[in-house]
């Protein structure tokens, strides 16, 4: 995968160097803008925020 | 070294002849027919890459919980002090005239989500200076500031001022809790009111179900608040959820803010 990705990229070695990190950079960027903040309270040790209908929960808090 | 040189020499090290470059006289090595033990071969690689871009991956979240959530939330904090700061300078909605709410209890209360107090503990000055104070305990909420269980009391008020916040994570206010000591001072400012209450006990053996510590008389609902008390809950153990750590306070002077900060606090907003 990151070969194929790597062949595929145009120019030489250093460009392809370049491009490379500036693909990694974005999807880094775009797991902490918009991924990780929409999976962080869906993951089942953060379920205990909430009344559970036995009446209240004391929210998480780590 | 000349570049045909270089590049006879990267041939040689490649060994089967493979450009990885995009060299237009070379064959691409995907174009071309594979004999099988080079599929099983790239079959092995990308499981190998797989994995390892799972770990990244797990790690990334990992760093983005204990590191850039901090970040974010030290951002959302002053953004949401300064909010409550500024809504202070401002008469509040509905009222006629400032003069006419003299009394300090008689403060409607906020809606959720609204900023309407600052936190100030000197034993953690580090993290709780000016922390904003908000009604409810949703996570939006904690990632701002300290959260108000709603229908418990507010500042000031008979019965029980309870609040919630992050021990790590989210900028962590009360990373150092476990420092507290029975007779540290905990001081609530809201628009109006300096209030000053002072610690007396805690529990860090709580469950999360032990919703008792923020009645109005912890422990014996339904009974008849005398004390003007606050509760402060955070997690334990800390980058936990398991258990839960509580302090209890009673308060012990109010000061009107025209009379400025109370002992013990300087440099305020």
């Amino acid at each position: 995968m990151y070969g194929w990705i790597f062949r595929h990229l145009p120019g030489p070695w250093p460009v392809k160097t370049l491009l490379f990190l500036a693909l990694l950079a974005i999807v880094v960027l775009v797991l902490f803008q918009w991924v990780f903040p929409w999976l962080e309270p869906r993951l089942p040790f953060n379920d205990v925020t909430v009344d559970d209908g036995t009446g209240l929960v004391l929210p998480f808090l780590r | 070294m000349k570049p045909e040189d270089a590049e006879e020499m990267r041939r040689a090290l490649l060994g089967d002849g493979a450009t990885p470059s995009g060299d237009a006289e070379a064959p691409a090595p995907d174009q071309a027919p594979r004999p099988p033990r080079q599929v099983g071969r790239s079959i092995v690689r990308g499981i190998g890459e797989t994995f390892l871009t799972v770990g990244a991956l797990l790690l990334l979240m990992v760093v983005y919980q204990l590191w850039w959530t901090n970040v974010e939330s030290a951002q959302a904090i002053s953004q949401e002090r300064q909010t409550i700061v500024d809504s202070w300078g401002k008469p509040t909605p509905g009222t006629p005239s400032p003069s006419a709410s003299a009394t300090p209890t008689a403060a409607p209360k906020p809606s959720y989500g609204d900023g309407f107090a600052l936190l100030y503990i000197p034993r953690l000055a580090d993290h709780v200076w000016g922390l904003p104070i908000m009604q409810g305990v949703g996570k939006p909420i904690l990632a701002k500031g300290a959260g108000h269980y709603r229908g418990t009391a507010m500042p000031g008020e008979l019965g029980n001022f309870a609040i919630a916040a992050h021990r790590s994570t989210h900028s962590e206010p009360f990373a150092n809790f476990p420092d507290l000591r029975k007779g540290d001072k905990v001081y609530v400012q809201t628009k109006t009111t300096w209030y000053v209450y002072t610690l007396t006990k805690t529990d860090p053996t709580l469950s999360p179900t032990d919703v008792w510590v923020i009645e109005p008389v912890p422990g014996k609902p339904g009974a008849k608040p005398t004390q003007k008390l606050i509760t402060m809950t955070t997690c334990t153990p800390r980058y936990g959820s398991t258990g839960r750590w509580a302090w209890w306070g009673v308060l012990t002077k109010t000061q009107p803010v025209s009379a400025g900060a109370p002992d013990g606090i300087t440099g305020t907003a």
